[in-house]
């Protein structure tokens, strides 16, 4: 084995300047391939980065207003979503696995600690939102049934919230003062995504008691039972018509509801992530194909230079097969080389583009969502391997066919 | 009795080139017996080199048939050709053809890397050979810094270190002044008295007048074919042993 490397060796080393030129525009292609590889994962992973906060299987209602006129009712009525609602579909549409309604009060709401005080959204939710939208906890609890049931003054607060607000003190169990009303602290939140996102969240039923007084929510966000989009799809019109028939609206309406499904979209994004790939596939092999081309031509100069050396080889005792099995190897050997280290360069560079954006995302965290670790992974790089090696044994073969055909007699042919 | 290593008759070769066909060996008959010192002399283009590749197996025949230390050569496959080659013959050439970027030790052990033999087996072979051509001290020279007569003895070494039956030389000493070939021919003849068949291709006349057998061709076929009355055994056994 060492003795076949060797010989394999001492022939390129004749060739050395030829063969690192070659090598190199197969080391070229795969660079390219790793690195187009990596850009498209990040980009990929900014996206997935980007809904790590909510439940894949999604879907998210907003109300609207009418835009075609039906049963003899005007276009531009308001739809209003209530705790009915949310109750029916609940009971009646099948398919929907947690389901809250979430009603926002006013915009800016004053929160006030001790002599501290800023303005937040707050959002009125009832424990299944946790199931939809994600949240760390970082300390206390979620909000829960009982808190739901029984219209407790309780509210979670986001970390950054915190804060501003408590300085190093420890929230929990202390009461803030929430559009004049004291409520406890029972909890502390992050955003999965966010860590600056500012949410301040208390049970539903005490948003509508205490500040709105009436059962109205402000929308619908719910998961189904499913994991395909055609179910999800299925499912968001099943929801769809149960609403238009209860609030007296044409399902075709488009801007009567506003829906996101999560599912969907992910799944759009995918397949053009999927079209990226291929795309990124498609430009790397050609690259490599030119690698191919240009170490497979040198090789055929290098079997016409070394037509004597190898007529001499046959004269000697060597096969066919163990010529070509030379010739074979030695492209295997350029290539192999050559494609190994343009990997590496690849991989380094991907390496320190990702700890180079880890400082970018400090200064700018909303980045992270469109570009996040750039990677080539085990698989890119078991692929990339092996279209390496049918790249070395591709531009091998003619060569190869070549140096077998060559007749020891013309080899040896005395000028 | 010895026993022939080449048997040859009624041997036809033509080399066709598109519509043309040149008929160069004509009908050849000949027998060549175990450990034989045999030149083969005639004109230029009467076919001596074209009779010397059939021989050797390094190109076919079209008719007649040649036999081979008892093998019938007909048309095979290139593996086995190799193979047979590697076994039963060595090549001297006028050219030499070494290996360039090859040391004198790697050349010489080339056909046993094609026979599988292992590295350090083959390269101590291939010094005790160097050495027996006086070569020791240039074992890991290139051929490019070797003097003619030196890189034919190297050639020698390369086609003695595989054991071949017979040894097939075209004119060995066609590149070489007068002074180097008589080595040359002296390693030749040392190595034909160690039992090894000899066939020499040569015009020099002093070269042939050294064999114990002298075939002459003509036009492809043979003219004469007879003993070396001249033939003188010179004893220098004692350098070989
Ligand atoms: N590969 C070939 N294709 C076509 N014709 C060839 C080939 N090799 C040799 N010939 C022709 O065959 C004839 C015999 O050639 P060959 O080489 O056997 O002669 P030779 O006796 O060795 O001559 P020399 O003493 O000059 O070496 C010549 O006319 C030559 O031109
Ligand atoms: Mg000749």
């Amino acid at each position: 084995m060492l003795d076949y490397l060797e010989e394999i060796l001492s022939t390129l080393k004749q060739n050395k300047l030829r063969a690192i030129m070659t090598g190199f525009s197969v080391a070229w292609g795969i660079f390219m391939l790793i690195i187009l590889l990596g850009s498209g994962k990040g980009l990929q992973n900014g996206m997935e980065f980007n809904l790590r906060n909510i439940a894949q299987n999604a879907i998210q209602i907003w109300p609207g207003r009418t835009s075609l006129e039906h049963e003899g009712l005007t276009k531009g009525r308001r739809v209003q979503f209530t705790n009915e609602d949310v109750e029916l579909l609940q009971r009646e549409v099948s398919g929907i696995e947690d389901l809250t309604g979430r009603l926002y009060l006013w915009s800016e709401v004053p929160i006030t600690y001790k002599s501290e005080y800023s303005n937040y959204t707050v959002t009125c939710i009832t424990p299944a939102f946790y199931r939809i939208r994600r949240q760390n906890l970082i300390k206390g609890r979620f909000i829960n049934e009982n808190d739901q049931r029984e219209s407790r003054k309780v509210l979670v607060l986001s970390q950054s919230i915190v804060d501003n607000l408590f300085k190093d003190e420890d929230p929990i169990g202390q009461y803030v003062k929430l559009g004049g009303i004291h409520f406890k602290v029972i909890g502390v939140s992050a955003s999965p995504t966010d860590k600056d996102a500012k949410d301040a969240l208390i049970p539903l039923s005490t948003g509508q008691r205490v500040f709105n007084g009436s059962h109205n929510v402000s929308n619908l966000a719910m998961t189904t039972a499913y994991q395909t989009v055609e179910a999800n799809k299925q499912v968001e019109n099943s929801v769809r018509e149960f609403l238009a028939k209860r609030h007296r609206f044409l399902s075709e309406d488009q801007e009567a509801l506003y829906v996101w499904n999560t599912m969907d979209s992910v799944k759009q994004s995918q397949g053009a992530f999927n079209g990226l790939r291929i795309f990124i596939w498609v430009v790397g092999i050609m690259t490599i194909v030119a690698g191919i081309v240009g170490v497979s031509n040198i090789m055929i100069i290098l079997v016409k230079e070394r037509t004597k050396e190898l007529g001499i080889r046959k004269a000697l005792g060597a096969s066919p097969w163990s010529v070509v099995q030379l010739v074979l190897s030695e492209s295997l050997f350029i290539t192999a080389l050559a494609g190994f280290v343009g990997m590496l360069l690849g991989m380094g560079v991907l390496h320190g583009a990702t700890l180079i954006l880890s400082k970018v995302y400090e200064g700018n965290p909303m980045i992270r969502n469109v570009f996040y670790n750039p990677s080539a992974d085990f698989g890119v790089a078991l692929s990339a391997a092996i279209v390496l090696v049918v790249a070395g044994l591709l531009a091998g073969f003619i060569p190869a066919r070549k140096a077998a055909s060559i007749k020891p007699i013309e080899a040896l042919h005395d000028e | 009795m010895s026993k022939s290593i080449i048997r040859v008759e009624a041997l036809h070769k033509s080399y066709v080139n598109g519509k043309n066909s040149l008929h160069v060996l004509k009908g050849l008959d000949m027998n060549i017996q175990e450990g034989e010192l045999v030149s083969i002399m005639g004109s230029s283009g009467s076919g001596k080199s074209t009779l010397l590749n059939v021989l050797g197996i390094l190109d076919n025949y079209d008719a007649g048939s040649y036999h081979l230390d008892g093998i019938h050569i007909t048309r095979m496959n290139e593996t086995k050709a190799a193979r047979y080659r590697n076994q039963y013959i060595g090549f001297v050439f006028q050219s030499f053809n070494l290996i360039s970027f090859k040391n004198a030790v790697e050349n010489v052990a080339l056909p046993l890397y094609y026979q599988g033999v292992s590295r350090k087996k083959r390269n101590d072979l291939a010094l005790e050979y160097l050495g027996r051509m006086g070569l020791r001290d240039w074992a890991h020279h290139l051929p490019s810094e070797l003097s003619g007569g030196q890189k034919q003895r190297l050639a020698i070494a390369r086609a003695l270190i595989s054991k071949p039956k017979m040894i097939l030389a075209d004119e060995p000493t066609g590149a070489l002044d007068s002074q180097t070939s008589r080595e040359v021919m002296d390693l030749l003849k040392e190595v034909n008295q160690t039992g090894i068949a000899m066939i020499i291709v040569t015009h020099e006349n002093e070269i042939a007048a050294q064999t114990r057998r002298i075939i002459r061709l003509r036009d492809g076929i043979i003219e004469s074919d007879e003993e070396n009355a001249a033939f003188q055994h010179e004893s220098s056994a004692a350098f070989l042993s």
